[in-house]
């Protein structure tokens, strides 16, 4: 019923693509108004990671199953520097851009699920979910 | 997409689509800053009605417009953030906090009036 | 059949040589399941209504639905998959639950069919024990896992439906209440988990939009308890409701509450917060009669 969507990761605009691609198929899979955007700014923010550490990646987006709930999942992949210690990635408050370090522990508010694969030097993948229910 | 910018007495507008790239945020920042100087304007709006998603950076960016705003002399209300959009940003940590906010255009104006009426009275957020 | 002796049958079905012979007597087996489709059913929709399951259904109604059924775990035996009974079995409790079948009904009719078949099987095969036992091996692990899924099927169900009354009672239960023009007041009573903390947050918002709101009193008078999550939503909801233009008061804060909120380091000075709602109320009609009447400060107006 829903394919994958992969939309590239190359510049700012791209952040808003994904970010709408998002949206759409959360709208499909029967989230609500406020999971929608909730959904929409957190791949903003991985969609931004991507952009501000890795220059260049691909955020794809996912129907997933889990009898008898179905949910979304966005996952997030560069072959950037990687995270050297992803304990403390998902910290509150820290940062090692210059943002407010909201990004990745402020994802894993937002989501129902979030897990980091990542090695220093070897790219990162992160994949989050959302249920309906 | 660039933000258009409206000159209304002694305040400016500045009203946001629906999709905006950190490039036209930035822009924006730098126009707002400039005008308020240019005008001498006593308040800035920046209407986000139309604004879907409000991330990390476009608060920041947001933050950082009002700190400006207010070295210039001039105070900034953000209106119009959907129901939905606030949610999200609580839930991802994002405040603004010291940035005044408003229901929507209306309460916004009137904010900067009373404002600019009670000259030296420091007008900061609740 | 004892513990032991079931080990050994999955062991022997999970063998490639004997997965062969598996195939092949389930063939029979659904074959002889096509042959006397007409018989087992109603023999099975006998003894549903002997048993007394299903009360709340006609005898036609329990008979269409057992056609449909057998159908359905005939074929999954024949093709070894599941996901048209799973369906077939969500569309059916679907159906049912609003009509107060209960879990054991379902899970009854469903081991009354394995039993009616099996008795046929042995019936059938009753002459040649070896190949009876070949047989019922080649059944019971098939018919487990359909007894499974429609039983499975139907709990989800029904927690499905639950759920979704819950959330219904839950909307009900705290109304969002304008008391005058841009003034809500949002009584919350009972127990606050972080589900329902993120539907009040919603319809507040909703609400502040809606009715224009200025001021918000959050009365949690009739609030028990609140642990740390439950504290930091409502330390979000008032964020949310600034956010939208709305000063939140908060009123009703218990000596214990307050003592969790200062603990888990909550910034107490973001919280505007008055003892009770009286006081609530007359602290937010105080700000509005300031912020209500813009540029009228010279108008005789008396409006306290």
């Amino acid at each position: 019923m829903d394919g994958e969507i992969r939309v590239p990761i190359d510049s700012d605009a791209d952040i808003v693509i994904a970010r709408q691609q998002g949206r759409a198929l959360a709208e499909r899979l029967g989230f609500s108004a406020t999971d929608q955007t909730i959904i929409a700014t957190a791949i903003s923010e991985v969609a931004r990671n991507i952009i501000k550490f890795a220059k260049r990646g691909e955020i794809v987006l996912n129907k997933v199953m889990k009898n008898p709930e179905h949910g979304i999942a966005v996952t997030a992949r560069d072959q950037g520097p990687g995270i050297a210690d992803i304990q403390l990635a998902l910290q509150d408050g820290y940062s090692t851009g210059n943002g407010l370090g909201m990004g990745l522990p402020g994802c894993k508010r937002l989501m129902d699920e979030l897990e980091i694969k990542s090695s220093k030097g070897n790219g990162t993948i992160v994949t989050m979910k959302k249920w309906t229910m | 997409m660039e933000v258009p910018i409206l000159k209304q007495g002694d305040f400016l507008i500045a009203t946001f689509q629906a999709a905006l790239t950190d490039e036209d945020l930035l822009q924006l920042q730098d126009a707002l800053v400039a005008r308020v100087g240019k005008f001498r304007s006593h308040g800035v709006i920046v209407d986000v009605t139309a604004l879907d998603v409000m991330d990390s950076f476009a608060a920041r960016t947001l933050r950082a417009l009002a700190h400006m705003v207010r070295l210039r002399g001039a105070e900034t209300v953000i209106v119009g953030i959907q129901p939905e959009v606030a949610f999200a940003m609580v839930q991802l940590g994002l405040s603004l906090e010291g940035v005044p906010t408003a229901l929507d255009l209306e309460e916004g104006l009137a904010q900067l009036m009373k404002a600019s009426e009670r000259k030296g009275a420091t007008f900061r957020g609740r | 059949m004892s513990k032991s002796n079931k080990e050994v049958d999955v062991k022997k079905v999970t063998e490639p040589v004997r997965g062969e012979t598996t195939a092949a007597l389930l063939r029979e087996l659904v074959a002889h399941l096509r042959q006397n489709r007409t018989q087992l059913r109603q023999e099975w929709a006998r003894r549903i209504t002997e048993a007394k399951l299903l009360t709340a259904m006609s005898q036609e109604e329990i008979f269409a639905e057992a056609t449909a059924v057998y159908d359905n775990y005939v074929e999954a035996l024949e093709t070894g998959t599941f996901e048209a009974l799973q369906g077939y079995a969500r569309n059916l409790s679907e159906r049912i639950i609003p009509r107060g079948v209960e879990t054991h009904e379902v899970v009854g009719i469903v081991l009354l069919l394995r039993d009616v078949l099996a008795r046929s099987l042995f019936a059938k095969y009753q002459h040649d024990f070896a190949l009876l036992n070949r047989i019922l091996d080649a059944y019971e692990p098939a018919a487990n896992r359909i007894a499974n899924t429609v039983a499975v099927g139907f709990v989800q169900e029904r927690e499905r439906t639950i759920r979704q009354q819950q959330e219904a009672i839950r909307e009900l239960s705290t109304p969002v209440l304008q008391v005058r023009e841009r003034l809500l007041i949002l009584p919350i009573i009972g127990v606050i988990d972080p589900q329902r903390s993120r539907q009040l947050t919603e319809q507040l918002l909703r609400g502040i939009r809606t009715n224009r709101a200025k001021v918000v009193v959050i009365d949690i008078t009739g609030v028990a308890a609140m642990d740390s999550n439950v504290a930091n939503g409502l330390v979000q909801t008032v964020e949310a409701s600034r956010l939208l233009g709305a000063t939140v008061i908060v009123t009703g804060l218990s000596p214990e509450i307050a003592q969790t909120l200062v603990t888990i380091g909550v910034d107490l000075t973001k919280m505007n917060t008055v003892g009770d709602l009286q006081g609530g109320i007359e602290e937010a009609e105080r700000l509005l009669g300031v912020k209500a009447v813009p540029l009228s400060l010279i108008e005789p107006q008396t409006k306290s």
